[in-house]
């Protein structure tokens, strides 16, 4: 059929059906004179030439490209490894032991890596000496490594050279001070590794001009040379506190920043531990404080009697005499002076004798000598302290580093290299340093960063991070401990040791230099069997080498000059000095301020003044009456012949009259962005006193200087109001007599009687059919370290806010210290128990979530983002959360925190997360929480979960004590414990159960939340009667 | 028809007829804006545009910019939410009780009264979003099908009753207040001179016709949504007051919070009325259907619940003492004494000691009086919802929690935001639709059993009664 369409053409071209036409017959707008054209791309591109179309095109483009710019969703990629490397397995961490050893600081350590990044940092609980424990420092270090304002390579003055320059420069010229026979100083603070020194020595070797100078910026040298007049040995002795029975400190911060802190409060906590906890043991330690500043240790004493700085050596000639007098030494001496409890003191440490240790802070060597004497009066060497076995970590020597700074001045110096050392920022004598260092010719600085030292230095060969590094550490004389690295190194450095073995001419390679110095040295001490590779494997695997048996502590005979010692502190000393004393102290945290651009350090709160992100001047509310100040004025702190710096108040109860604590460690320069301008330098206050640092004593000329700076505090009330459902606390003679004094117990009344509250509820409960997860937390033990805090912070991804921020009161720590004061009001007097105490008791509580199994948050949410778990968990649902608060108000613990912002990508927050090397810290296991959201302690349920899964695959139950939260983990008294309260066999089940009828309370029972976390009392080793405990009938409540 | 005695002064004055009156209300929507109302609306346009930057860079940056801490997670946004939902309670009120009271001067009152309680639970609502920290997951607190797995609200948490009564008041209001619309929308468009006008209020008057059978209806219709919102008057704030007595916080965990709570709604709202109406009379020229004797009566009702406030509060000293607990003590004595004492006696006196001053008839007659007395009362109110929820917050169980709360710029103006939405929508209402009901004060003229006066009967006056335009096409 013959089709009866008509046919049109589209022109002439379709009925020629020519080629170009059948080319083009499918495209919609085929002209002739597009294909002339370039491609349209093209046009586009150029934009000349651009037809109609191309507008339309370019217009779409366009459209899209913005739409789809503000749906910005980020590409975030992961990438599988196409080599496994053998030992990698994502997303399981691998641990390597190590040591934390920076400035005379001292932990063994086990560092946690994921998939080749070190992300956490634990105790290496094969340690004698730390049983596993850290400080905050050591917590806080992994941070560090990730810092961006380290270094990224080697630098002359400004300007950015490779190794090959650096080490051709500094070669030529350290040939050329060889040659002319110029004096060249290593200066370092304490080294701890035998290694290093080894190296140092070899370079010595090499260089026989150099010499090396180590100190300490918070220095002990007067022990050391006390030791020297007294024993013939220039060391500091090891002590132990464990085996105190009476502890007498006067002015030693020993649990915060005293020669081995960390290991101090390792042996305190054990003497500490009462009841269960302490295997049944109903006998604590006693611990007397004398001390200017108010310092945590101070915080732990049962008896603190504070001081001036003027007096510190009096009370130790007169604590001397009081003790002599009872046991028949001679008396020396001295102006007398009688403060609180000194002759309480006396009799508690002769009582003790054999147990009993006495310690000073003074960096005084007469002071030292009768610290000494007394020792030896009270038969302390050989038990509590051990002259055969000397600690490391403070080998500073005073004399030798002002000679050397005399020796900058007078041009002496031709070559200047500083190990771990930043003498300009924090030696009292860095401005003469820093104005003289010009004129060394060579100074070559191995810091991590252009620091204030550094900075002046002609040459900066900077050291990578422990974490990237080999090395070793000798503690205590005999117990050895490696360092390996954890990670690749991260920018270009290189460690001092290959830095100093290559020019001295000698193989670079660290690693193998630590290999060989332990195989010659180290490995025939050991005495293992094995041979040196099979030593060597063991030795990384446990990181610790110690002695096989334990050591008996030795003693030496006593040779001082208690006479000439006396008339020196006669001379220095004064009973009754007028005028204001400045009292240097080092924080906890921050300590020397090395680490200061570490921003989780600046962020914890000092354990007493609960303040953070900056130094200010403490004062008694008195001597600030006195001066006209409150709280956050700013006063001008001057020593004579130096320069004045300002610092705001904060009014401190517990400090003598006229007294003004300032701390070391702030106003860094040139340390990154989050440690410059935080605080103002003190170390410039300090002097140098018959060649040791002096921190205390100095007259100040304190003025107001006008104007405030209000003071970022975590805690701002200081009292806990007579609240007993909150802190419970006894006396130890009251506690021998009933296990259960101090406690509190609540009734309710109903129609049958008075009753516990926690048998009445409107709730069903929870079933905890397989673990339930709890705590117990020793009120005792706790001495406020903050260990716990940091370590938290960096297993949980808790982010940094900052200073204003923290004024705001909005830290987002997810546990934290509650320290509170003693008051002396009556219970009813609310307003007079708003005031502390002029030298208050203190309590330190570790605040987190209750995991209460009624709890109030979970009943308030409308979107149940937080909810019960079958194991006793309250946990929280981070991306259900819609942000109400309503759980926070309602939590009695305060313990939930809101993310106001976002405090990742967030230019506002330039902290860690706000930079993908700081990103690198980022536990991956936890989330990183949204802006918007609520978050809180979910007792590591990514650790928990961890360890359940590992049981299981292993088709058991979870040992007892296998799961650990990150606090429990990193607290060095064990105050905090972990666990299966349902798990028998587990310590917190044992001590939970057994102190039922004992020392465990829950916090604001009679609210009836039932926490899974059990607070254990507070005995203080005292004799009097608290004013509290007076009222100890249980109250009762309608 | 309701018989008044002729004894009663009458509620509207001014021998009005029934023109008059359509002609005296209609005149402001059909007329330009006055000067006063195009100065009032830009003024409060400009505050909303300003509130709305405001509120948009706190969505933007995130609630830390505002002065909440971890201690005290709700401020000004909960104190501003539950002050607006207590505004929100006059219109209800009078409309659904008074209606079911036969209280015949609601009538010149129950519509911008309903207007104002839409126009508040909005301005609540508005800080129910802004509080919230992901305010774009809102949706989250709604018993809604989802796909996020076996997900729902928790039937337990106030929140969600509070989503749900506050909900169900604004829709109920909003129908309430729209069906008592149509009559006189229908009025507006039947006088409507061009076709925009007739063509919008035609659309919004639903086919209103008038007829025997439609208003037999429309009285059936408000009965039942008045039977409907008199529980909900009482719901609402009761369900509020539930955020904070179910807690565990002293001082919120009170359980005389649900009266005590809807007393002091009642209280602010009334007052609220009385501000927006003694505005609205005088710029609109109403003193005829808004007379003393309304002002009279509603301060009444302000003084009741004023003086019931006040039990409540020495109430609540009581049972903190009498209860022994401590903490509870602790609140109350601290709500007295502590650091926010001037926010505590400024309740006090706002609340409880100034409404009082209405027992002398000089007063609770005078305008002038009446107008700040009520600021005075909205004031109070204010602070006693802060009172309730930062001085409990600040200092709770742990002293070592305790924290103060001072606001910054976006709290105070993200709460001038809200008064921006208010009034510019109240404005609008005021301009665009008929702020008095015509056709129930039409009721009101003749309730006296006494011949009626010829001029009532009669017409008005007006260019409009001379020159009528509607029905124009009819013919």
């Amino acid at each position: 059929m013959e089709s009866t369409n008509k046919r049109y053409w589209r022109g002439l071209e379709e009925l020629r059906n020519d080629e170009s036409f059948v080319k083009n017959a499918y495209k919609e707008f085929s002209d002739a004179s597009t294909e002339n054209k370039t491609t349209e791309s093209e046009s586009i591109v150029d934009g000349i030439g651009s037809d109609r179309r191309d507008f339309l095109k370019v217009l779409g483009f366009g459209m899209a490209a913005v739409s789809l710019a503000a749906c910005d969703a980020p590409v975030h990629r992961a990438i599988p490894y196409i080599n496994k490397p053998e030992t990698i397995f994502p997303s399981i961490a691998d641990y390597y032991a190590s040591t934390y050893s920076e400035g005379g600081d001292f932990a063994p350590v086990l560092v946690k890596t994921r998939e080749g990044r070190p992300i956490k940092i634990e105790g290496n609980a094969s340690s004698t000496l730390t049983l596993g424990g850290t400080t905050s420092r050591v917590q806080a270090s992994v941070l560090s490594l990730y810092d961006i304002d380290k270094l990224k390579g080697p630098k002359r003055g400004e300007a950015d050279i490779d190794w090959a320059t650096a080490d051709r420069e500094i070669l030529n010229q350290l040939q050329s001070i060889a040659g002319r026979g110029g004096a060249i100083r290593i200066v370092s603070s304490t080294i701890i590794s035998p290694s290093t020194k080894a190296v140092i020595a070899d370079f010595i070797a090499k260089y026989p001009t150099a010499r090396h100078i180590q100190y300490d910026a918070n220095s002990v040298y007067g022990i050391v040379k006390a030791n020297q007049a007294s024993f013939g040995r220039a060391v500091v002795p090891s002590y132990d506190f464990s085996k105190a029975r009476t502890i007498v400190s006067i002015g030693a911060d020993f649990l915060g920043s005293w020669v081995a802190p960390l290991e101090f409060s390792v042996q305190y906590g054990k003497t500490r531990k009462i009841g269960s906890i302490g295997n049944g043991k109903k006998t604590m330690s006693r611990h007397y404080q004398f001390e200017a500043p108010f310092t945590m240790t101070g915080a732990n004493a049962d008896y603190r009697t504070p001081i001036k700085p003027s007096q510190e050596g009096l009370v130790v000639a007169n604590l001397y005499n009081k003790v002599a007098a009872k046991v028949g030494g001679t008396a020396i001496s001295v102006p007398s002076l009688n403060v609180a409890n000194l002759d309480k003191a006396a009799n508690d440490l002769v009582a003790a004798r054999g147990a009993a240790l006495v310690v000073s802070g003074s960096n005084d060597a007469n002071v030292q000598v009768v610290v000494n004497a007394l020792n030896n009066l009270l038969g302390s060497y050989g038990s509590t302290i051990d002259l055969g076995r000397p600690l490391n970590t403070r080998q500073g020597n005073d004399e030798a580093m002002n000679a050397f700074i005399n020796e900058v001045k007078g041009g002496q110096v031709q070559g200047v290299f500083f190990y771990a050392a930043n003498p300009v920022y924090d030696h009292p004598r860095g401005a003469e340093l820093r104005d003289a260092l010009s004129r060394v010719p060579l100074s070559v600085s191995f810091g991590d960063r252009a620091d204030e030292t550094g900075s002046i230095c002609k040459f900066i060969c900077p050291s990578p991070h422990y974490l990237e590094s080999w090395n070793d550490a000798e503690p205590k004389t005999g117990y050895f401990s490696l360092v390996q690295p954890t990670i690749n190194l991260i920018f270009k450095t290189r460690q001092a040791q290959s830095s100093l073995l290559k020019w001295a001419g000698l193989n670079p390679n660290f690693e193998t230099y630590v290999k060989n110095y332990w195989r010659t040295n180290i490995f025939p001490q050991a005495g293992s069997g094995a041979s040196f590779e099979q030593f060597w494997i063991q030795s990384l695997h446990d990181g610790v080498i110690e002695p096989k048996t334990a050591p008996t502590a030795t003693g030496a005979a006593f040779a001082g000059n208690v006479a000439a010692a006396a008339t020196g502190i006669g001379q220095r000393y004064k009973a009754n000095a007028t005028g204001i004393e400045l009292a240097l102290y080092e924080k906890v945290s921050i300590g020397t301020g090395a680490e200061a651009n570490n921003p989780w350090l600046q962020e914890v709160p000092d354990p007493v003044t609960k303040a953070c992100w900056d130094n200010y001047a403490v004062l008694s509310h008195k001597t600030a009456k006195d001066l006209g100040v409150e709280q956050g004025s700013l006063v001008s702190v001057e020593v004579s012949g130096k320069p004045a710096i300002e610092l705001p108040v904060v009014v401190q109860p517990g400090l003598a009259e006229n007294v003004v604590a300032v701390a070391i460690g702030y106003g860094r320069e040139k340390a990154g962005k989050s440690a410059d301008g935080v605080g103002k330098n003190a170390y410039p206050l300090a002097s140098v006193v018959g060649g040791s640092v002096a921190f205390s004593g100095a007259t100040v000329n304190l003025t107001k200087a006008g104007g405030h700076r209000e003071i970022a505090q975590t805690q701002t009330h200081h009292t806990v109001m007579g609240r007993r459902a909150v802190i419970q606390e006894a006396r130890l003679a009251s506690y021998q007599k009933d296990s259960k004094a101090g406690r509190f117990l609540p009734k309710v009344q109903t129609a049958e009687g008075p009753v516990s509250p926690t048998d009445i509820t409107l709730w069903n409960g929870y079933g905890k059919p397989n673990h339930s997860w709890g705590m117990v937390i020793d009120l005792n033990s706790c001495i406020g370290c903050n260990a716990c805090v940091v370590g938290c912070i960096s297993e949980n991804n808790i982010p940094t806010v900052g200073r204003q921020e923290v004024i705001n009161r909005r830290e987002m720590h997810w546990i934290r210290i509650d320290r509170y004061y003693s008051s002396d009001a009556p219970e009813e007097d609310y307003k007079g128990l708003e005031v502390a105490s002029e030298n208050p008791e203190v309590v330190f509580q570790p605040m987190l979530c209750q995991h209460c199994s009624n709890a109030p948050c979970e009943t308030v949410c409308p979107v149940i983002a937080t909810s019960h778990s079958t194991e006793g968990l309250n946990q929280m649902t981070y991306n259900r959360c819609i942000g109400t608060r309503y759980c926070a108000n309602n939590c009695p613990y305060k313990v939930r925190r809101f993310n106001w912002f976002k405090y990742f990508n967030n230019d506002n927050f330039d902290y860690h997360f706000n930079n993908d090397l700081g990103k690198m810290v980022i536990n991956p296991d936890v989330t990183v929480r949204s802006r918007g959201v609520i978050e809180k302690c979910s007792f590591c349920v990514q650790r928990i979960q961890e360890g359940k899964l590992n049981a299981k695959k292993e088709r058991r139950r979870p040992y007892p004590d296998e799961i650990q939260t990150a606090c429990a983990q990193a607290c060095p008294t064990d105050a905090i414990i972990f666990g299966d309260l349902n798990d028998p066999e587990s310590t917190v089940a044992k001590i939970s159960r057994e102190e039922q009828e004992g020392r465990g309370f829950q916090v604001l029972e009679e609210i009836n939340v039932r926490p899974q976390i059990t607070y254990l009392t507070k005995i203080r080793n005292k004799d009097e009667e608290p004013h509290l405990e007076k009222n100890q009938e249980s109250k009762e409540e309608a | 028809m309701h018989v008044t005695s002729s004894v009663r002064t009458p509620l509207v004055t001014g021998g009005k007829t029934y023109a008059d009156v359509t002609e005296d209300i209609c005149r402001q929507v059909e007329g330009k804006p006055t000067r006063e109302w195009t100065i009032a609306f830009a003024i409060s346009f400009i505050v909303l545009i300003y509130g709305t930057a405001c509120v948009f860079w706190t969505w933007w940056e995130g609630l830390g910019v505002w002065g909440l801490n971890k201690t005290v997670g709700w401020a000004w946004d909960i104190t501003n939410f539950v002050w607006w939902v207590g505004i929100g309670h006059a219109g209800t009120l009078i409309s659904a009780i008074l209606l079911l009271f036969r209280m015949k001067y609601r009538t010149s009152i129950n519509r911008a009264a309903e207007a104002m309680t839409i126009f508040a639970v909005l301005c609540a609502a508005s800080f129910i979003l802004m509080h919230m920290g992901r305010p774009w997951l809102a949706y989250w607190a709604l018993p809604l099908p989802n796909t996020f797995g076996s997900l729902w609200v928790n039937f337990n948490s106030p929140l969600v009753w509070d989503v749900f009564a506050i909900s169900t008041y604004f829709t109920v209001s909003l129908v309430f207040w729209y069906m008592g619309l149509v009559p006189d929308l229908a009025t507006i468009r039947d006088r409507a001179t061009n076709k925009v006008s007739r063509y919008i209020y035609g659309t919004l008057s639903l086919g209103w016709n008038g007829g025997a059978k439609t208003w037999a209806r429309y009285e059936y219709i408000s009965l039942i949504l008045a039977g409907i919102s008199t529980p909900l008057v009482l719901s609402v704030h009761t369900i509020v007051s539930f955020d904070f007595a179910t807690s565990v916080i002293p001082g919120w965990h009170t359980t005389i919070f649900p009266p005590y709570f809807v007393a002091g709604a009642i209280f602010s709202g009334f007052a609220m009325v009385q501000n927006l109406m003694l505005i609205t009379r005088v710029v609109f020229k109403l003193e005829d259907y808004i007379t003393f004797e309304h002002i009279e009566s509603m301060n009444k009702i302000i003084t009741l619940t004023g003086s019931i406030v006040g039990v409540a509060y020495i109430t609540e000293f009581f049972i903190a003492w009498y209860s022994g607990v401590e903490y509870e003590g602790y609140a109350f004595l601290n709500r007295m004494t502590g650091p926010y004492w001037w926010a505590y006696w400024a309740m006090m006196t706002c609340n409880v000691i100034s409404p009082q001053l209405f027992w002398s008839r000089r007063i609770r007659r005078s305008i002038v009086w009446t107008f700040v007395l009520s600021v005075v009362v909205n004031i109070g109110m204010w602070f006693e919802r802060f009172v309730i929820i930062v001085t409990s917050l600040h200092r709770d169980y742990l002293p070592s929690s305790w924290a103060m709360f001072s606001p910054t710029i976006f709290d105070i103006s993200d709460y001038i935001f809200s008064f921006g939405l208010f009034f510019t929508l109240f404005l609008l209402f005021a301009k665009f639709l008929p702020v008095i009901n015509m056709f129930e004060v039409k009721a009101i003229i003749r309730s006296s059993s006494e011949k009626l006066p010829a001029s009532v009967s009669g017409v008005a006056k007006g260019e409009r009664v001379a020159n009528p335009t509607f029905n124009k096409n009819a013919e």
